[in-house]
């Protein structure tokens, strides 16, 4: 019966093999965050200006997802709206807006030692989006009554998934790769995401009521200015800031794009 | 007895397919992000009050696997202490590897976040595992053991292995367009983006298309299988009965899969597709397992010979 023996270890192997397919290749990474030159300094606030601006979207923005959250008692009876689109008189939320291109490795910024928190409460990421720095401590939260599982999906930092099993749980994790973004998600309640931008300055925003960013305190140059969405993309600008200079932009994305 | 346990443990991967197809189609593979305890807790002794969301799917998929895994050690044994074959005592070990294999791979794909390669291999192996334990269901049988004149029919042998190690192949390549997260890279069906072939190419459509262009080459070696069957061996129930079901399978599977693209990935229409496609595969592998019943009559001999403490007649096989 050798034969068979000899079938099942080529099936085996054909298993494997088209297992080796790959992965999905389609997002770009990040580059790894430069090393700040010799002569390298800190931005001097005399000079510095401001970068401002609003995010809108045109067109009709698509009717939110609705989902039962039944599955978890503890997450209560009753349907949930997903937070891609919060969209108010054109104003949308929820946009990662930060430099992407321009500082170089000319300036030294402090790193904050204080966390950022990511809070796990009513079976819902608060908030949605976010911003850290690199190396800057992420404190991850659970403030419900059930459990949750905090499975960070990076692609140039390293993924982990942890179980936050009682109400209060924290567990705090850093990045040290520049990365914009990293999807967050909870595998018990499929319908919690989150998305967080991880960057080597302080140059970004996450867009609130009426889509408003502010970046302060930014050294003359030119800039690449990326605004992000979950669902409709990336979009980029380029600013030239004098001493300080203030500039309003506008990132227009269209619905349905 | 032993032959109706080998089928109880069929039946049981049946359901533990199904539990592995309810946790990749509800995306829960990651809801329990340890292995092999559970949160911490000892996979047995894991509260039900924290059953809840992916963790249901996931947990539930384990306890069965480990169930599963045991009924197997079961069969293994048994097989090992009353079947004369010496190669059916083999195929019983060799299920036992491939379980315990299977329940590795398991664990390896949850600590590492579900890379597609060990996600696929552990969906071959499934299919293999569940292939073993259809063998051994069907080998250990009263209408194996006492069949008399086995059919000789070497076009049928190489039609019905052909089919069947194309639904392999076919079940592979939608392994690997689900845990590719291809599954909804054509939206439509039965045309490709309104045109018969995708006018837009990426991996995911190459590998989207390819499933649905293995379903058409299937389709037909299961016709052309089953159209063999009643035309040279009508009277023979031991093929036409797999091979109706086998050409009524298909068709609930063909269904099945345009449903998953129709519901946008439904996850009760996925598993179904996912456990459909391993009856196909358990019914079809049923059919050329019987069409080489000669050939396995002709290997007992030998192997008799080879085990003198045995008697055979005492276990039903044909010296």
């Amino acid at each position: 019966m050798s034969y068979i023996y000899k079938t099942l270890g080529c099936c085996v192997i054909a298993a494997l093999a088209v297992g080796c397919g790959g992965t999905d290749s389609s997002k770009s990474a990040e580059p790894s965050a430069p090393a700040a030159a010799p002569d390298a300094k800190k931005v001097d606030a005399g000079t510095a200006g401001n970068i401002t601006g609003k995010v809108v979207l045109e067109g009709t923005p698509p009717a939110p997802t609705t989902f039962k959250m039944t599955s978890d008692p503890a997450c209560g009876a009753g349907e949930g709206h997903s937070e891609s689109f919060v969209v108010d008189n054109g104003a949308l939320q929820n946009v990662f807006v930060y430099i992407k291109d321009g500082l170089g490795n000319k300036y030294i910024f402090d790193t904050p030692t204080e966390p950022v928190k990511l809070d796990q409460k009513n079976c819902h990421y608060t908030p949605h989006v976010l911003g850290v720095r690199v190396t800057q401590p992420l404190e991850i939260v659970n403030s419900d009554n059930t459990m949750h599982n905090v499975h960070g999906m990076p692609e140039t930092n390293r993924e982990f998934n942890f179980g936050q099993i009682v109400a209060g749980m924290k567990n705090t994790v850093a990045f040290t790769t520049p990365e914009v973004m990293i999807p967050f998600k909870c595998d018990v309640h499929a319908w919690m995401n989150s998305y967080i931008g991880v960057v080597n300055h302080p140059y970004f925003a996450v867009t609130g009521t009426g889509g408003k960013f502010e970046m302060k305190t930014v050294p003359p140059g030119t800039y690449t200015i990326e605004a992000w969405h979950e669902k409709l993309g990336r979009q980029t600008q380029s600013v030239t800031l004098g001493e300080k200079d203030t500039k309003d932009i506008t990132f227009t994305f269209k619905a349905g794009a | 007895m032993h032959h109706r346990y080998a089928t109880f443990v069929m039946l049981c991967t049946v359901l533990l397919i199904a539990a592995g197809g309810m946790v990749t189609s509800t995306g829960s593979g990651l809801s329990v992000p340890d292995w092999p305890t559970t949160y911490g807790w000892n996979m047995f002794t894991f509260p039900l009050k924290h059953w809840v969301g992916g963790i249901r799917y996931e947990h539930s998929h384990r306890l069965i696997a480990s169930t599963v895994g045991l009924l197997t050690v079961i069969l293994a044994l048994w097989t090992w202490r009353v079947e004369p074959r010496r190669w059916v005592r083999r195929l019983g070990f060799t299920a036992l590897g491939a379980v315990i294999l299977q329940g590795l791979l398991g664990g390896i794909t949850v600590l590492f976040f579900l890379p597609p390669a060990i996600s696929i291999g552990h969906a071959g192996l499934a299919q293999l595992f569940f292939c073993l334990t259809v063998t051994m269901a069907v080998v250990t049988s009263p209408r194996w053991k006492n069949t008399v004149d086995p059919v000789d029919d070497a076009m049928l042998r190489r039609v019905a292995a052909a089919t069947t190690a194309m639904i392999y192949v076919q079940i592979l390549l939608g392994a690997t367009m689900r845990h590719n997260d291809a599954g909804m890279a054509i939206p439509d069906f039965p045309l490709a983006f309104g045109r018969l072939i995708p006018p837009v190419w990426n991996a995911k459509v190459a590998i989207h298309f390819a499933h649905r262009v293995g379903a058409l080459f299937v389709s037909f070696g299961i016709l052309a299988t089953a159209a063999h069957v009643f035309y040279h061996h009508p009277r023979r129930m031991e093929l036409t009965r797999p091979a109706f079901f086998l050409v009524i399978l298909v068709m609930v599977q063909v269904t099945l899969g345009a449903f998953v693209i129709w519901s946008g990935k439904n996850p009760l229409i996925n598993t179904a597709h996912v456990v459909n496609g391993a009856l196909v595969l358990g019914t079809s592998l049923t059919l050329t397992l019987r069409t080489f019943r000669l050939g396995f009559e002709r290997l007992v001999q030998p192997i008799v010979q080879m085990s003198p403490g045995r008697n055979p007649q005492m276990h039903g096989a044909r010296p």
